[in-house]
């Protein structure tokens, strides 16, 4: 008995245990269609992207410093330039893949001037790139649609070269995508985030000085960091036009940049789970919340005030520096 | 040219929104050094206390703009006193993050309180009527709104530089530490400016009732073109922020008339060169 709990007690911080959580996780996203009903595929691929959307604020935020009010206007970049694509018979994976590029040359672009700056101003660029962005899709009708959006973006097919063509227009059929487009997508950034230059960003949230006298060139590797968010951005985008098959210029509004900022906040931004955790929590909530009361903002913000006040590790910071002692402080106990 | 001076006039009367707005934001900025993005409801609630003893206490214009300011004065003092106040240690991502969550928290207070009704716009019988300039009439009350902007910089700029808590203000504006050691309680100042910053929102809330139509969204609006105006005047200017809401007001109201295609999209035009050019803004460096 003393050897189990020990066992239990040692592998609960251990590598090999993390991967039995996250392959039981992905066993269940991949069996869940077998068992639920559309609705909550639709959910669950919504969680996906606010999922890689918080990943993209959570880049910036939590690992490099800084925050940023223009994501919304990178996953607009996706959206609409994947919409575009696909309203022109082309079939999913371009889409996909020219969303993701726009939104990737969009934050080149105005990476190079957001990265200059820092925490205020950087906040304030920002902000006032994604209402650029967003000012453009409300007015350049004849491109975007105006007001109306794009409407009718089919859910094209996922073919390559006659190898092969995956039909997508049921829910099941895409949600397959989503979730695997989503996991692939932060298995990449996993491994950037613990390749060298992931240590870069956080060298850079942490001293940038230090960075600097390192001789590693802050801003160049900002930008790089800007870029991998906008990606991230706009491949949550990409995959929202043929989901949603209407992309409305609300899409590119910076309050859509804070949906993100909060589930990271809720998950934990200094942790690579917190932006799955904080998303997944974040529906959960509001789809509770909802159900009870039409105060859902008012609850919302209460939990934000409470988080920014006291936990501002959210929900993996407290699981790691609350509950994970004391549980095992608790086995030890029982042992 | 009689469209274009009679467009400039409407735009210097939104430009006094404006500058009503930013002052605020540019004292708790400049004195506290928090960004606050709850003041645009701050505004809003402004605008709803107003209304509300306008309308429906019956109470006279002038004094419903005082009821208006102390109502919001309170939300202020609260603000400051129980929250902010913990949080000015914190990096900046975590003060622009609680201050939105108050955007919230705020919106749906007035939806709770207020329902989701817009507050309709009633002049009061003082201020009906219209003046003609170059040849039409120009509304009163626009007047008013300009001669009133005026009157709060002036009045600003009295307090600020003229008298004895302008000037503990600015000594802790601009060195918080050494202002301390001299023996300026600064948590308290803190609060006082906080405070008055809600109030300068107030009156801009309270002035706006009569010709703008407010709903619970108002808050979330209201800021963002107060962002672009004190990026554009220099963050903490309050010359900078004046200066900016003439700029941007003006610009805006003739975008409306030349080319209203692009006016959102040349205000934040205007904001990014300004903040890429000269981040610090026109008046940015100098209090």
């Amino acid at each position: 008995m003393t050897w189990l709990t020990n066992t239990l007690v040692l592998s609960i911080n251990s590598h090999r245990f993390k991967l039995v959580w996250l392959g039981a996780f992905i066993i269940f996203l991949f069996i869940l269609p077998l068992f639920s009903g559309d609705y909550l595929l639709y959910m669950v691929m919504q969680m996906a992207i606010l999922c890689l959307l918080s990943y993209s604020v959570n880049l910036l935020l939590g690992y490099t410093g800084l925050l940023s009010f223009g994501q919304a206007g990178f996953y607009a970049c996706g959206a609409y330039a994947c919409g575009k694509v696909l309203l022109a018979g082309a079939s999913l994976l371009p889409g996909i893949v020219i969303g993701v590029a726009v939104a990737a040359i969009a934050a080149i672009i105005l990476g190079f001037f957001c990265v200059r700056h820092t925490a205020i101003y950087f906040a304030m660029l920002t902000l006032a790139f994604g209402m650029m962005i967003f000012s453009l899709t409300q007015k350049w009708v004849n491109f975007t649609g105006g007001d109306d959006g794009l409407i009718g973006i089919p859910r094209a097919a996922l073919n390559f070269f006659y190898i092969f063509n995956i039909k997508m227009d049921t829910i099941p059929a895409y949600y397959y995508f989503v979730i695997a487009a989503t996991l692939i997508a932060i298995y990449i950034l996993y491994r950037i985030l613990n390749s060298p230059l992931g240590l870069i960003f956080q060298g850079i949230r942490d001293s940038e000085t230090r960075v600097s006298f390192v001789g590693i060139s802050v801003r160049k590797s900002r930008l790089i960091c800007f870029t991998i968010a906008g990606m991230y951005a706009g491949l949550g985008g990409a995959l929202l036009a043929p989901l949603e098959q209407t992309i409305t210029p609300s899409a590119s509004h910076w309050i859509n940049s804070t949906d993100p900022i909060i589930a990271t906040l809720l998950g934990g931004m200094y942790n690579f789970s917190g932006p799955i955790v904080g998303s997944v929590i974040y529906f959960l909530l509001k789809d509770i919340i909802v159900r009870f009361t039409m105060n859902w903002m008012l609850i919302l913000g209460i939990i934000i005030i409470i988080l920014v006040l006291t936990f501002r590790g959210g929900v993996m910071g407290a699981f790691r520096a609350y509950l994970l002692p004391w549980l095992k402080s608790r086995l030890r106990q029982g042992a | 040219m009689d469209n274009f001076i009679f467009q400039a006039l409407n735009g210097l009367s939104s430009a006094m929104f404006l500058w009503l707005v930013a002052a605020g934001l540019t004292v708790a900025f400049g004195v506290c050094g928090i960004l606050n993005i709850a003041h645009g409801s701050l505004y809003m609630m402004g605008a709803y206390f107003a209304f509300t003893s306008f309308q429906i206490l019956g109470l006279n214009f002038w004094l419903s703009i005082v009821f208006a300011l102390i109502g919001v004065g309170i939300i202020g003092f609260l603000m400051e006193r129980f929250f902010l106040r913990r949080i000015y240690a914190q990096p900046i991502e975590f003060q622009l993050i609680l201050t939105f969550a108050f955007i919230l928290v705020f919106d749906n207070l007035t939806k709770m309180i207020w329902g989701t009704m817009l507050i309709i716009p009633t002049m009061p019988s003082l201020f009906q009527g219209t003046i003609p300039i170059v040849g039409r009439p120009f509304p009163i009350y626009n007047l008013f709104i300009i001669g009133a902007g005026i009157g709060v910089a002036v009045g600003l700029w009295l307090i600020m530089e003229r008298t004895w808590w302008g000037k503990k203000l600015r000594a802790a504006a601009s060195e918080r530490e050494m202002a301390n050691a001299i023996g300026i309680n600064i948590p308290a100042l803190f609060t006082a400016a906080f405070v008055f910053a809600a109030l300068l929102a107030a009156i801009g809330g309270a002035l706006s009732t009569p010709i703008r139509v407010c709903d619970s969204g108002v808050g979330g609006a209201v800021i963002i073109p107060a962002f672009v105006v004190t990026v554009i005047g220099g963050l903490g200017s309050l010359k900078g922020a004046f200066v900016g809401a003439l700029i941007i007001g003006v610009i805006s109201s003739l975008c409306t008339l030349y080319i209203p295609f692009i006016e959102l999209f040349i205000l934040y035009l205007i904001m990014a060169v300004v903040l890429i050019i000269r981040p610090q803004g026109l008046f940015g460096g100098e209090r």
